[in-house]
């Protein structure tokens, strides 16, 4: 594989600007550089060798390693004899896109405390082996003849592995009691804490005193037990982090920044500081929020305020992160959130909300709060009633401490996490990111249900209304010029016609559309007025279809042709709103858009509350006269203008392509077209719901048996192991229930289900379709 | 039974060694890419070109 380094390997940038990759990179101490990538389109192992031998062979390429689980690439390379932009160029050139990812937005931490429990477990488990070999001897001994000697040497040995595994292992418990206590609260790690430290406690002075009995093999055990469960559920929110960060990567958060002497480097958004100055091209996100200071355009802010009429867009005007750049080129200057903005407005009210939800107590703590105080309470009294009774001192310490041991929530501990753990797995495979693990109880607990209308129930993208009634080799040839255009409404002609090059000859007209000579026709793509069509004709489209974006296309002196397009609702929206309505969920639309595009939305779907024109505050507002009424409020939104309410519902879910702040907000992130993963995770939410509640119970019904028996005195090591692993099995068993259980992934269901699409349209300036906004 | 005196830390010593490699395995990175280290076992780019 050592090809000869031809001089065309690296051909020049497609972009005009200058890619300045090196912000994303990251100097090491050895004098080389590192970079960390997210690769597209890597289907199979062949890609693997593919890339890094592709990149081993560019000069100056220290080390190239793709990570087949996570699509990642790591490069190292010589500083003095390549940069960033050679790679990325250099992968571009093999057949796949690489988006670097921003070092600042990467966590290493989260790396180092999944080794840092995997190392922990993986002690645990060898002591938990080691010290059950050493016990299992002695249970055996005790029923026949073991010498006392025998025995003493097996516990000592026991102590010796134990000890130091008890204080390695049980680090993470130990700390997160701490914590819980030194603010005057409990979690399930304090009784954990309390048990561990007493069951070795007490083992260490029966071996001292030569008893018959040490308790190493419950502690070293139930440590290996609670540690697995924290290292699935570690691992579990890892994975869809990498994912989530993945995806964030390809979205590809840079920004043009514009030097004072004019040249372009494109830089991650979190270099980008207030006072710099970017450029926006047409047919871009807006990345940072500002003042334009020169250009002319108009700008689609539907992510930003659920209005989906273009606004203009000059000199003086502010714009923000996620909105559409649609006709020119802007020079944004940068600027913090002001006073009096819409984005201060959300800021404050993002604030209000975080601070106003009440610190919602998760069911684990819930129960631990009670939990601790019942069990410490029981061993209390059971030391004092045996004392009481006339046993020695001792004899009661060890019949209290053994109540301790036989409850230490080992079951309980499991009950919760196990379930969450199983569940988002599920949730996982049906494209739904959860951030918080909590977020699926608050999911379970959602009567009613409220959605923004922009980009949440419709499409982000706009579609071609009625594309299968449009003569075919018309949309051909129209969606062959619209290649050529960076302008949406283009790109999507451009993708209804399927078309992916454009004629050599086009060229952009800015803010009129695009032109080209054809076999001596001269085509043309753009606004209505560019290409002739007269005031009559748009007017009879746009009566049929009065929110529909209109691009006319015509070809030499033939008559202009007119493609209307529209937000269409999400292909499964009536579908899932139906399924939603029929579990019995309260549903309602709160858009920022105006009235009459709402309405037609919400009878599409049959939905008779919505709510149009509201600001983000009156979204809010709506939301706490919800949960006044006693309703718990899941919101489903994406624009800037929701993220308040979507920190103010009792829970949240938001799509892939909401802005930054919206998905911070929201508690769990769904991915795709299509709106069934809202429905798949409430339905998956509830039977999780249930299974935790079940596995409480188990775990008090495994109480209410075995405290009596350790009250009485009758509990043994062997017992206690035994009712441990036993227990701790079952309430796991039980959490993967659910994976069986669990309705199939709808996603994959699709393709052919059509019903909700906006079927309606027009082909040519006068034709007329029937139908409205969906069959549904 | 003295036997027992040298048998059972000769078994934890062999219990140790296993927890070791374990551990040296985590720290070396061989679980950072389980999907890819299957496919790299196949790949003979480590062999000099006359081996190939």
């Amino acid at each position: 594989m050592n090809a000869p380094v031809a001089s065309p390997l690296l051909a020049e940038p497609l972009s005009p600007h200058v890619r300045d990759w090196s912000a994303f990179a990251e100097p090491r101490a050895d004098g080389t550089v590192h970079m960390d990538l997210a690769v597209e389109g890597i289907t199979c192992a062949a890609c693997m060798s593919t890339i890094e031998h592709g990149l081993g062979v560019v000069p100056g390429v220290a080390k190239a390693r793709l990570n087949l689980t996570t699509h990642r690439l790591a490069v190292d390379w010589d500083p003095a004899a390549t940069d960033a932009g050679t790679v990325v160029r250099r992968l571009e050139n093999l057949g796949y896109r690489a988006h670097p990812f921003d070092p600042a937005r990467r966590s290493a931490e989260e790396e180092a405390e999944a080794k840092a429990l995997l190392r922990a477990m993986a002690v645990a488990g060898f002591g938990a082996m080691n010290i059950m070999l050493l016990s299992v001897s002695v249970w055996a001994g005790n029923a026949s003849d073991i010498e006392p000697v025998t025995r003493d040497f097996f516990h000592w040995l026991s102590a010796l592995i134990a000890l130091p595994i008890v204080a390695y292992a049980g680090r993470t418990f130990y700390r997160s009691a701490w914590r819980a206590l030194r603010v005057g609260r409990t979690n399930m790690d304090v009784p954990i804490s309390i048990g561990i430290t007493l069951t070795v406690g007490l083992s260490l002075w029966q071996t001292m005193r030569s008893a018959e009995h040490a308790y190493f093999d419950s502690a070293v055990m139930l440590l290996f037990f609670l540690l697995l469960g924290r290292f699935l559920d570690h691992n579990m929110r890892r994975r869809t982090r990498s994912v989530a960060e993945n995806l964030a990567a390809l979205r590809a958060d840079t920004a043009l920044r514009m030097a004072p002497d004019g040249t372009l480097g494109e830089v991650p958004v979190s270099r980008i500081d207030p006072g710099d100055r970017v450029l926006v091209r047409a047919g871009e996100r807006v990345p940072v929020d500002g003042i334009v200071e020169a250009g002319l355009s108009e700008i689609d802010q539907s992510l930003v305020t659920g209005e989906t009429v273009a606004a203009p867009a000059a000199a003086g005007e502010r714009v923000y992160a996620g909105t559409m750049n649609l006709t020119g080129p802007l020079t944004v200057r940068v600027t913090a959130a002001e006073a009096g903005t819409l984005l201060d407005e959300v800021n404050k009210l993002l604030e209000a909300a975080a601070q106003a939800k009440s610190r919602y107590m998760q069911l684990a703590d819930r129960v631990a709060r009670r939990y601790a105080p019942v069990v410490h309470l029981t061993a209390l009294v059971t030391f004092l009633g045996w004392l009481f009774a006339g046993a020695e001192v001792s004899e009661a310490l060890v019949v209290a401490v053994s109540v301790l041991i036989i409850t230490c929530p080992c079951a309980l501990a499991l009950a919760i996490p196990a379930v969450q753990v199983v569940t988002s797995g599920l949730l996982f495979r049906r494209g739904v990111l959860v951030h918080a693990g909590d977020a699926i109880e608050r999911l379970a607990a959602a009567d009613t249900i409220v959605f923004d209308k922009t980009g949440t129930l419709t499409l982000p993208e706009p579609s071609l209304i009625d594309a299968g009634r449009i003569d075919p080799a018309l949309l051909d040839r129209a969606g062959h010029l619209a290649a050529a255009s960076r302008h949406p409404l283009g790109i999507a002609l451009a993708a209804a016609a399927r078309a992916t090059r454009a004629p050599e000859t086009a060229r952009e007209i800015a803010g009129s559309g695009v032109e080209a000579e054809i076999d001596g026709v001269v085509h043309r793509l753009g606004s209505p007025a560019f290409c002739g069509v007269c005031d009559a004709d748009v007017a009879a489209v746009t009566a049929l279809h009065p929110d529909a974006s209109l691009v006319a296309y015509r070809a030499g002196a033939a008559e202009p042709v007119l493609f209307a397009f529209r937000q269409g609702l999400r292909v499964d929206a009536a579908e899932v709103v139906g399924r939603l309505v029929r579990a019995g969920y309260g549903i309602e639309i709160l858009s920022g858009d105006r009235p009459d595009a709402v309405a037609r939305a919400a009878a599409a779907l049959g939905i008779d509350r919505w709510r149009a024109g509201l600001t983000p505050a009156g979204k809010i507002a709506r939301l706490e006269a919800l949960k006044a009424e006693g309703h718990r409020v899941l919101m489903v939104g994406d624009g800037l203008n929701d993220a308040p309410a979507l920190a103010a519902a009792h829970v949240s879910l938001s799509p892939v392509t909401a802005v930054h702040l919206s998905q911070a907000a929201a508690d769990a992130v769904f991915l795709g077209e299509r709106l069934a993963p809202v429905a798949d995770a409430l339905a998956i939410a509830r039977a999780a719901k249930a299974a935790m509640v079940q596995n409480l119970w188990i775990s008090i019904v495994y109480n209410l048996i075995a405290v009596p028996v350790a009250i009485a005195g009758w509990v043994t090591p062997l017992i206690a192991a035994l009712a441990m692993s036993g227990s701790s099995i079952v309430v796991t068993v039980n959490a993967l229930r659910l994976r069986w259980s669990a309705p199939e992934p709808t996603a994959q269901r699709g393709g052919t289900l059509d019903g909700g699409r906006p079927a309606v349209g027009t082909a040519g300036a006068g034709a007329v379709a029937a139908g409205e906004f969906g069959r549904a | 039974m003295d036997v027992l005196v040298y048998l059972i830390p000769i078994a934890l010593g062999l219990g140790f060694l296993g927890l070791g490699a374990f551990l040296w395995s985590l720290k070396s990175g061989q679980y950072d890419d389980l999907d890819g280290a299957k496919w790299r076992v196949l790949s003979d780019d480590d062999l000099p070109d006359r081996d190939r």
